[in-house]
């Protein structure tokens, strides 16, 4: 009843083609986009914006950059936040040395490095599959952070060998570095996250899209149909790793302020894949739920104590956390190993019948 | 520049051949540790298709355990018969809890189940032992802790006792899985399973039997390689990183092959000690091992996509 789409007639193929061929769907996007452009701004507190909205935004764009190699392409990689360290570290090298530069215009081009680096750590793809192939992207892990930390160029000699976010100005008003304010990084995360997830959605409904999950289902058969591996393959490596690597500029720029090597080692590999993995692989909306989830669920965590009122200190919560987290990983992977998005289709399956049975 | 990555470092090992052999050593150590962990993945990963992700945190909940319990008054050896025993019991809780439900998953599911079950143990461990840095009981262990100095060509080479036992016990302990592999009822179970599962299945062989057996296996060997490499550096969880070492061994040799293991480990122990001493310190600033296995593996690969010793990829449409 709720979800029927009984009655949306349409006469065209490109009605049939649109975004969003069912009305509810577009309402529902609708809402959700008056309140992260509208209604969370005006609402939300600094502490908010800082642990909820902004790192939600920022891991979902990292979680699709991985979605469109490990979920459309199907090559597995573990090498994810070397290649945010790559964006990062670029867009603090071209802001460094170009400080005229746009901040916006200078990430959205810290991408470029990053795909042009994951193309490199792609090419073994075309001979390794699978479990190998994961192995290999752990040794771009390895290098590239190894890199950061033994390059001093990268860092501007610094001696602290970390990466500092310098204040950043636009049109007037800050956006980057210590004195920014969180309402205007929200946006700008806001507005680059939905620019890329457009870019994204329309790419895998394309003719880019389809050959990436002829590749995922079986590469030999997608050979034998003419597709072109060698370009499928790395064009998912390409596209995906400037994603990541936009994702790793936004993540130092627009939330941490500042980066070391090790932030950019592989458990934040392992955060995006599980983001990646319990949202859904192959889907695009998998990858907003799943970091709401992990993003969402240690900061739940920390403050339930304090609201229960019970007392603990806090490293047996952080303990806590870890444990809990791992164990709702693989309790989640148990009851869905489609990840929540297929639990959404699920619903709305339910919820187009509703409240008949059949 | 050519000549410092070409000629020097060889000239450098003829100069000193009493260095070069310590350096060989100390590799070789670590090499048999490497080859010790690769073996309890390669198990797991034989006889269950499962890439197990949580060996490391095996290695460290081990060790952890085994001085946990002797903090507690209880004599080392007892202690180290009580951490065999949690092992077990871990052994068939992850079976029964984790894997019996995901049978037939797709791989990449079962391996981020195996990363669930790392972070878990990570939580649970820091809650029970804390996180802070333990020595390993190597003494009451009756682990030698003396060296032996040599004066080969009238150079200096030091062997340490404790790493002359290291290689015994995992040269013992990987001959006796072979042997345990080879000429027992169970462990060709185990490799029937590894070869073929329907089959296996069809001539009665239990799963859940055989993988509880293979994960107890992988738990002893963590017990091993905790006890090894927490002797040599504490214990603590910066161990978990070891596992990572093993993952290069296991490209390099083969997903599957029980030898490939051994000789990539051994192989991947000693070239990244070469190459650390000889061309990584002076030419690229140290700390070169932590990639070194990897992008040496990644070659390798290139060449040979299923390793070393793999079984030959056949693929059909």
């Amino acid at each position: 009843m709720l979800y029927r789409t009984a009655g949306q007639f349409k006469t065209s193929y490109a009605k049939d083609q649109a975004l969003f061929p069912i009305k509810q769907d577009a309402f529902l996007l609708g809402v959700i986009l008056v309140f992260a452009w509208v209604i969370f701004p005006l609402t939300a507190s600094e502490f908010t914006f800082q642990t909820l909205l902004i790192p939600i935004l920022i891991y979902s764009l990292t979680a699709m950059g991985l979605n469109i190699l490990t979920g459309y392409a199907g090559q597995l990689s573990l090498g994810t936040a070397a290649f945010m360290g790559v964006g990062a570290y670029a867009c603090y090298k071209m802001i460094t040395i170009m400080p005229w530069m746009n901040p916006i215009v200078a990430i959205l081009l810290s991408g470029v490095f990053s795909a042009g680096v994951g193309v490199a750590f792609g090419i073994p793809s075309l001979r390794i599959k699978g479990f190998y192939l994961a192995i290999a992207t752990l040794a771009a892990q390895f290098f590239l952070v190894w890199l950061f930390e033994k390059w001093a160029w990268l860092y501007n000699y610094n001696a602290s060998g970390a990466i500092q976010v310098p204040n950043l100005e636009m049109f007037g008003v800050y956006v980057a570095g210590p004195q920014a304010s969180s309402v205007v990084q929200y946006y700008v995360v806001l507005f680059i996250v939905c620019l890329l997830t457009m870019v994204c959605i329309n790419l895998t409904r394309g003719t880019l899209g389809r050959t990436w999950k002829a590749t995922r289902d079986m590469d030999i058969a997608a050979e034998l149909i003419g597709i072109n591996l060698m370009k499928s393959k790395l064009t998912a490596f390409a596209v995906s790793s400037y994603i990541v690597g936009v994702s790793g500029a936004l993540f130092v720029f627009m939330w941490r302020g500042a980066a070391e090597p090790n932030l950019f080692d592989i458990p934040l590999s392992f955060r995006i894949l599980f983001i990646a993995i319990i949202g859904g692989l192959g889907s695009i909306m998998g990858n907003y739920l799943g970091a709401i989830l992990i993003v969402g669920l240690p900061v739940v965590l920390n403050l339930l104590p304090n609201a229960l009122g019970i007392p603990i200190d806090s490293a047996t919560v952080e303990h806590l956390n870890i444990m809990i987290v791992g164990s709702l990983i693989v309790f989640f992977l148990i009851v869905e190993p489609h990840g929540l998005a297929q639990l959404w289709r699920l619903i709305r399956e339910k919820l187009i019948i509703w409240p008949f049975p059949h | 520049m050519l000549k410092d990555i070409f000629v020097t470092p060889f000239a450098d090992m003829f100069s000193a051949p009493d260095f070069l052999l310590q350096v060989l050593w100390e590799g070789l150590v670590s090499g048999v540790l490497y080859a010790l962990i690769a073996l309890g993945f390669v198990l797991i990963f034989r006889s269950s298709r499962i890439f197990n992700f949580a060996q490391g945190i095996m290695v460290v909940f081990a060790a952890l355990t085994l001085v946990g319990l002797h903090s507690f008054g209880i004599p080392a050896w007892i202690s180290v018969v009580l951490t065999l025993g949690v092992m077990f019991v871990l052994a068939v809780s992850i079976e029964r809890v984790v894997l019996r439900p995901l049978v037939g998953q797709p791989d990449i599911i079962l391996f981020m189940a195996t990363i669930g079950i790392t972070l878990f143990l990570i939580g649970f461990g820091e809650i029970i032992f804390g996180g802070e840095n333990k020595v390993m009981i190597s003494e009451e262990l009756g682990i030698p802790t003396g060296d032996t100095v040599l004066e080969p060509w009238g150079g200096l080479l030091i062997l340490q006792h404790l790493d002359m036992t290291v290689v015994v016990v995992a040269v013992a302990l990987v001959g006796g899985l072979l042997a345990f592999l080879n000429y027992t009822q169970m462990g060709r179970a185990i490799r029937a399973l590894g070869d073929d599962h329907q089959a296996a299945l069809s001539v009665g062989i239990s799963l859940q039997t055989v993988w509880v057996l293979v994960w107890f296996i992988a738990g002893i060997i963590a017990l091993v390689t905790g006890i090894a490499w927490g002797a040599r550096a504490g214990v603590s969880f910066a161990l978990e990183v070891i596992a990572y070492k093993a993952l290069p061994v296991l490209m390099l040799g083969g997903l599957e092959s029980i030898t490939g293991a051994i000789i990539g480990g051994l192989l991947i122990g000693i070239l990244e000690k070469l190459f650390e001493i000889y061309w990584g310190q002076p030419l690229l600033g140290g700390n070169t091992e932590t990639w070194f296995a990897f992008v040496l593996a990644l070659i390798v690969l290139l060449f040979r996509p299923q390793g070393l010793f793999g079984e030959r990829i056949i693929e059909r449409v």
